[in-house]
């Protein structure tokens, strides 16, 4: 890891040089260090999730299936999807950016709960070693939703050891969000009201209410799975005497607010960097912050419509319809808020700022299809199908992935001392977001044709759709691949980052890259308003230098 | 690469209707989403920095636009809501009364399909164009959902239990029919055709016994001429016999279990009070778990016939009490 040189080449304190022991990390109760803990962890098995999806784009070059069996296609796009929502999407950004920033956001030394934090990164490294090792023993082929009586009575694969994994990883997450919760209510800086948070700090609190309401729902309904299989004890399986249907209720009950835990904290990313690079106050800040907070009320009363053509009654089907509709709202107030944001701004290009701007395109494509899938008559004909996949990636990667790589960009300065080269950084920008839409808007016409989710072989007429669909993905593969390369190159050789080289505000900034183990000197105390640019003109002159290696104290 | 699609086949009315409001939200998609990439990318060359636009009168909020900016998704949204609840009604509302009936059995990985006549078909399907089809259907095994693109139809066909769907096909042609749910290994191969017909085609087919077959078959699929030439109905006749339903249940009402003529669509009261409706769902839960829903004046005394029955028995048995209309005099003999 890099340490930040002073000016006169004495080597400051941090939280990075604070200990290079194998053990000094492993123990560690530092937020900071937990983060990149999570941080090398998320990334690695985005690298299993990212290398399955390959793998389904390859076979799906050919109507037939011939790359791999049937068998072991099923489990590639299990698992894929197991891995990239239990293991990445869900925690990429509040278990690394927020681990690493709530605190330093709030003024605080640490998070409320130092050792239930390392406590969250073991267990999500046990649960994600189980989930590993239920794959390299055999796979499991239920598709990540586990559906009975498929998954409890029929699947012969390893669902019994997935679902202890997922169950394990959901503590992880509940000890994230406690911890959130409580630090955000007590350990704010004197000073930081509610009102002068950022909007950042809003997210990760709706996001943290949502783990921690919903994810004991999904983990008693998977254990509960578990003890069908196991012993054979009626729940689901209407051959035992139970009922499949209650099974979807429970599990879309959490399963859609995830759709929220993954997408909120990206919000909030979008709202820091467009506030930086517009060089102005997040427009419309209580219609954010709220809006955050209606996404997580709402989310949890429209699980139903995942369940359209389950042959739930008609009305209880206008109902989840119509909430749908109303959660759309809060979404679409952000979106027209970030965008008044950048008016009358000063508008940097900055990557973190790219991936902004392909955010914003992209969301509105996912929230706008999701239209299509939460009114009745539409969704009759779309449900299970490919426009739902091309949906819910949309959504995933056009919001939650790139609002993960704007802050790791945003942040990464703050977190290593050191600047990203600023150039390819943008090019891999743009190659994701070319990559990304050349992979996902084929799937919107193949969902419109009919083609069904978690098909192996499909019908000829369909191939040219699908060649598209995997070049994209390679080129996707590409621009995922080039910040591992630049990142690790910059953490030696970037140039030295200074406490504030994006002349932002916020309390992260006001302290060093990277940060000391006790995050401020002094407590700072806070007198002014959140995203206050038009005060910090001076700020503003020292970062237009690229980079500058201004370690001022 | 053989051809290419990208519009699907629109065969049914249901179809028709389906796409305006497709076409609708495309539209609204298309146009907010170059809004907002047009705004983004305009204020972003304009207002980059070090560009010399005003900058004078920048708000930090306004009460206005934000009021405007959520009233404009709530009014699209719930313009869209209206109009694709009232469609979604009409497709999983009750079918016409002169709806084709036919039977669906999903298993792991065929679908199975009866018409009234006992003509049986795998993985295909023939119809006529222009009249309402009901398809009752239910699982053997996992979770399947019957799946026909051209039609925009998709139901999930569950275990243990009856869904019902309608359509009426308008256009004929070879249709793709899908299972949409994922069940298993061969997910995918559990696929079909769907054959909609000009009427008098579709009357020579029957007449034929499903033998005048107009496209191709696949190996392993096609109709299953000749193994059962009984229609449903008679099948459950001699079914009924059989397992002699009639010692307990008679023409009338008798004292050990209520009569099944007439019974069908009919209100029955239970012993606990609630009033059910006797439809297919009712009929396969009293005949497979009779202590279930007991009918008021009765004792639960009847046997369950499930693990005797598979699906494709109790559908012919259901067959044979829809079949059983009241006897004429009982009317004349009512006060």
């Amino acid at each position: 890891m890099s340490v930040a040189v002073a000016k006169h080449g004495e080597v400051k304190h941090n939280y990075l040089n604070a200990g290079d022991t194998v053990l000094s990390w492993l123990l560690t109760t530092d937020h900071k260090r937990i983060a990149v803990l999570y941080l090398v962890s998320v990334t690695l098995f985005f690298a299993v999730g990212g290398l399955l999806a390959l793998l389904i784009r390859l076979e799906l070059l050919t109507p037939q299936g011939d790359l791999m069996t049937s068998e072991n296609y099923n489990r590639v796009f299990t698992m894929h999807g197991v891995v990239m929502i239990f293991l990445f999407l869900i925690p990429a950004i509040p278990a690394v950016l927020g681990n690493f920033l709530v605190p330093l956001m709030v003024g605080a030394r640490d998070l409320a709960f130092p050792r239930l934090n390392l406590a969250s990164w073991y267990v999500y490294m046990a649960g994600g070693l189980i989930a590993t090792w239920a794959m390299v023993n055999g796979g499991v082929d239920t598709g990540w939703t586990f559906y009975p009586p498929y998954s409890s009575s029929y699947s012969t694969s390893q669902v019994t050891l997935t679902i202890i994994g997922a169950f394990l990883i959901g503590f992880s997450s509940i000890f994230t969000g406690i911890n959130f919760i409580v630090t955000i209510h007590k350990m704010r800086a004197p000073g930081l009201t509610w009102f002068r948070l950022p909007l950042f700090i809003w997210a990760h609190y709706a996001t943290s209410v949502i783990i921690v309401l919903g994810t004991p729902v999904v983990a008693i309904t998977l254990l509960l799975v578990a003890v069908e299989r196991v012993f054979r004890l009626g729940i689901f399986d209407p051959a035992l005497g139970g009922d499949p249907i209650l099974f979807q209720h429970l599990f879309w009950f959490y399963s859609h607010p995830a759709v929220y835990i993954m997408i909120l904290p990206a919000m909030g990313v979008i709202s820091e960097v467009v506030a930086c690079f517009s060089r102005k106050r997040v427009f419309g800040y209580h219609f954010v912050a709220f809006s955050s907070v209606a996404i997580a009320v709402i989310g949890f009363l429209v699980w139903g419509h995942h369940m359209f053509t389950t042959g739930q009654s008609v009305y209880a089907g206008m109902v989840f319809s119509l909430l749908s509709f109303l959660v759309a709202v809060p979404s679409a107030v952000k979106v027209f808020n970030w965008t008044a944001t950048m008016y009358k701004g000063h508008i940097e290009f900055r990557a973190p700022m790219l991936y902004v701007m392909g955010f914003l395109g992209l969301f509105v494509i996912g929230g706008l299809t999701g239209l299509f899938l939460a009114s009745l008559a539409t969704d009759i004909h779309l449900q299970d199908t490919y426009f739902v996949v091309a949906h819910f990636h949309y959504i995933m990667v056009g919001g939650t992935i790139f609002g993960y790589l704007a802050g790791l960009h945003f942040w990464w300065p703050k977190m290593t001392g050191r600047m990203y080269p600023e150039g390819i950084a943008k090019l891999a920008a743009l190659i994701i977001f070319a990559g990304f839409n050349l992979t996902f808007l084929p799937q919107f016409v193949l969902g419109y044709l009919g083609m069904p989710r978690r098909y192996h072989w499909y019908p000829e007429e369909w191939q040219m759709l699908h060649v598209m669909s995997s070049a994209g993905a390679a080129l996707l593969g590409i621009g995922y691949i080039l910040p591992v390369f630049y990142l690790l190159w910059s953490l030696r050789n970037g140039a030295l980052a200074g406490p504030n080289p994006w002349g932002a505000t916020g309390l992260e900034w006001k302290t060093d890259s990277p940060p000391i183990t006790h995050n401020f000197e002094e407590t700072p105390i806070v007198t002014e308003e959140p995203y206050a640019y038009e005060n910090h003109h001076q700020q503003e002159e020292v970062a237009s230098g690229t980079g500058a290696s201004t370690a001022e104290a | 690469m053989k051809g290419v699609a990208l519009l699907p086949d629109t065969a049914s009315t249901f179809a028709q209707q389906v796409d305006l409001l497709f076409w609708f939200l495309t539209a609204v998609t298309v146009f907010f989403t170059l809004l907002i990439a047009g705004l983004v990318l305009y204020f972003a060359v304009r207002y980059r920095r070090g560009s010399t636009a005003s900058r004078a009168g920048a708000k930090e909020t306004d009460l206005r636009l934000e009021i405007g900016w959520s009233m404009i998704p709530l009014t699209v949204g719930l313009i869209v809501f209206v109009w694709a609840a009232k469609l979604y009604a009409d497709a999983y509302g009750p079918p016409p009364d002169n709806a084709l009936e036919i039977f669906v059995i999903g298993k792991q990985w065929m679908w199975h399909l009866q018409h009234p006549n006992g003509i049986r078909e795998n993985n295909e399907l023939h119809i006529p164009a222009g009249r309402p089809v009901k398809l009752t259907m239910i699982s053997q095994d996992v979770i399947h959902s019957f799946f026909v693109p051209a039609f925009r139809i998709k139901r999930d066909v569950l275990p243990g239990r009856y869904n019902t769907v309608w359509f009426t096909p308008t256009k004929p042609g070879k249709y793709h029919l899908f299972c949409a749910e994922y069940c298993g290994t061969q997910h995918s191969r559990m696929i079909g055709w769907v054959y909609v017909m000009e009427p008098a085609e579709y009357e020579k087919w029957l007449a034929s016994g499903g033998e005048a077959r107009p496209g191709a078959v696949a190996s392993g699929s096609g109709t299953m001429a000749g193994i059962s030439t009984a229609s449903l109905v008679q099948a459950g006749e001699q079914l009924y016999k059989q397992l002699r339903c009639n010692a307990c249940h008679g023409a009338t009402d008798g004292q050990r279990g209520p009569s099944h003529y007439g019974l069908f669509g009919k209100k029955v009261k239970l012993r606990d009070g609630t009033v059910v409706v006797a439809d297919e769902a009712y009929l396969r839960e009293s005949i497979l778990r009779p202590l279930a829903k007991v009918v008021d004046g009765y004792e639960p005394i009847m046997p369950s016939y499930e693990g005797l029955l598979n699906e494709e028995r109790t559908l012919q048995l259901i067959a044979y009490i829809k079949s059983l209309k009241k006897p004429v005099q009982t009317a004349e003999v009512k006060p």
